[in-house]
């Protein structure tokens, strides 16, 4: 293994362990979002994902 | 009466504060991605080694993390936003160079610059237009960047490129649901700072950009 894989594997654990408690403190305060807010986030998400596989069409 | 009239001048003020936070955000948001784009020819003309990359994110992470939260509100923190976001863009420095070494290399380049820009721009629009309010995406978001960041990690002593491609692909999916979380934070006023909202959604731009480049590059590797 590279020291520069070594490096990149600590770096995530690293950001890992910083971003845990933000994460779980995030998760309880979030509120609750109904589906159609879910939808509101769904559907350009997979406007993206179709939009992306063009691009990979054109490459 | 003057309640009513003290209601509707309160409600004003503050969308002109959201406002100048949304304007002062994109000022700031076009002039660091310039100064990233700058860094990043400088670096492809030095022909910088490829642990320039590595040690670019670190470094502007760390910077990021820690260091910015404190100087957010003073004059120091636009400073700190041009420091972190020119490390990373001469960080991009080596990895440019590898792409455009590529047979396609310039396509791939030059598809993924337009293609963030497209999305960048598109979800921006989309948060405005709408004014809807995405604060229920923080925990989602959240959680997929961690496991995200696992399965990246995983990966590195895993070895498979279509992980690779996978993670790359989910990361352009996490990334345009953190635009339409931040955009939206600001629009609502939960962000009332233009100097840690410029760096959130140069994050997304930056990681949205390297997915893309990675995405684009395999894909164009598999005839």
């Amino acid at each position: 293994m590279e020291w520069m894989e070594i490096i990149s594997a600590l770096a995530l654990l690293a950001f890992i362990v910083i971003l845990f408690p933000a994460a779980r403190e995030r998760i309880k305060n979030s509120p609750q979002g109904t589906s159609s807010d879910w939808m509101g986030f769904v559907i350009p998400v997979i406007v993206i994902a179709l939009f992306v596989t063009f691009l990979v069409m054109l490459v | 009466m003057n309640q009513n009239y003290s209601t509707v001048s309160q409600r004003s003020t503050s969308a002109i504060a959201t406002n100048k936070v949304l304007r002062n955000t994109y000022l700031l948001l076009s002039m660091t991605l310039l100064f990233s784009g700058f860094t990043a020819a400088l670096s492809m003309l030095m022909n910088t080694p490829p642990m320039t990359y590595l040690i670019s994110v670190i470094g502007g992470m760390v910077i990021a993390m820690f260091v910015l939260p404190r100087f957010a509100n003073s004059p120091a923190g636009i400073g700190i936003v041009f420091l972190i976001t020119g490390m990373l863009g001469f960080g991009l420095g080596p990895v440019l160079s590898m792409y455009a070494s590529l047979p396609n290399g310039g396509n791939i380049i030059t598809l993924s610059l337009g293609g963030t820009g497209v999305i960048f721009m598109g979800l921006s629009a989309y948060a405005l237009a709408t004014k809807k309010d995405f604060s229920f995406l923080g925990g989602f978001l959240m959680v997929g960047f961690l496991l995200v960041l696992l399965a990246a990690l995983a990966n590195i002593f895993l070895q498979i490129p279509a992980m690779s491609l996978m993670i790359s692909a989910v990361v352009i999916m996490i990334m345009s649901g953190f635009i339409l979380y931040d955009t939206s934070r600001i629009i609502h006023g939960g962000e009332t700072n233009y100097v840690l909202a410029t760096i959130g959604l140069y994050m997304t731009i930056f990681n949205i950009f390297i997915s893309l480049l990675q995405i684009l590059g395999i894909m164009s590797n598999d005839d």
